[in-house]
């Protein structure tokens, strides 16, 4: 389980991130005289809880090799075998991000704090258009408020191409 | 805006451009927000040298990010009790993309309205990056 604490300077950047200057995502001061009384965050915003997962693959450690460039285009490939499993490389494909699907049963507000879980979906393979094998591998998260209660469920699809896709 | 079940009509659609000409500090801004640091979306070097593409490639949640500001701007804030899509596409720096949502479907539930969304984005090709849909609850 991760803890994810929904802070407004972050939902702020995130919505920057997307360009959205919304200000109900920013100003406070806004949020209150509106209907919903709070500065919330965007909906894709859960997402950002990557930040908080400490075994989170595609964030660089100290300490740890990383793919990045450094001197070279491919950083620390020379100890790729203890590399981020879920960062692309050409000798086996590429994993993209083919799907993403989120049930609200409410908005997430600015202050409080969510409890993500994930659970595995199912997984299913299939031939690409330009020949190789598209794995798809689906995700569940469910992201819970202090009182238990479901706020968010997030199901993610990933696809690991056994080619990289530029020209599809 | 405040949208009304009353005043809409299955095929009616709000559209709107969601980014014009995507940078790479977008892109990158969009890593430090999310904490998806993977250096195919901020690296040109590695994207380029090292995986083997014509450029770094934005995030998938990006686009995402970006169609929810429409979806957000069409049906108000916090209204949304589904979304979600798939990414058909890559996108690249320099894309502008345009995203439209067309209502499909309205429906009452208890004392509820509800709207019904088919959503997709389009870069400047007007080729398909994203598709997908959402429902929200809405005005009477």
């Amino acid at each position: 389980m991760i803890e994810f604490p929904i802070e407004r300077g972050h939902i702020m950047m995130f919505a920057r991130s997307v360009g959205d200057p919304n200000p109900i995502y920013s100003d406070p001061q806004y949020a209150k005289l509106s209907d919903i009384g709070h500065v919330i965050a965007p909906p894709t915003f859960v997402q950002a809880s990557a930040q908080f997962d400490p075994h989170y693959s595609l964030r660089p450690r100290l300490g740890e090799p990383w793919v990045g460039s450094t001197v070279t285009s491919s950083g620390d490939v020379d100890r790729r075998s203890n590399v981020v499993d879920d960062a692309p490389r050409t000798d086996k494909g590429t994993s993209l991000h083919a799907e993403q699907h989120y049930v609200f049963n409410r908005h997430v507000v600015a202050g409080e704090t969510l409890f993500a879980t994930a659970r595995p979906g199912t997984t299913w393979q299939r031939e690409g258009r330009r020949g190789g094998t598209l794995t798809f591998t689906e995700t569940y998260t469910d992201y819970r408020d202090a009182s238990g209660e479901i706020a968010i469920t997030a199901r993610s699809v990933g696809v690991r191409t056994s080619q990289n896709v530029a020209g599809e | 805006m405040l949208l009304k079940a009353s005043e809409l009509h299955v095929g009616y659609f709000h559209e709107q451009i969601v980014v014009d000409r995507l940078t790479r500090t977008q892109m990158v801004q969009y890593a430090g927000a999310s904490g998806d640091y993977n250096p195919l979306h901020t690296d040109e070097v590695y994207a380029v040298q090292m995986a083997g593409y014509p450029s770094v490639i934005a995030h998938g949640m990006l686009t995402m990010g970006m169609v929810a500001h429409m979806v957000t701007d069409f049906v108000g804030d916090g209204r949304l009790t589904e979304f979600g899509g798939r990414f058909l596409r890559p996108v690249w720096p320099g894309d502008t993309l345009s995203a439209r949502g067309e209502v499909v479907n309205l429906w009452r539930f208890g004392d509820k309205s509800f709207v019904e969304l088919a959503l997709s984005a389009v870069n400047q090709d007007d080729a398909a990056v994203f598709a997908g849909r959402a429902e929200a609850i809405i005005d009477g």
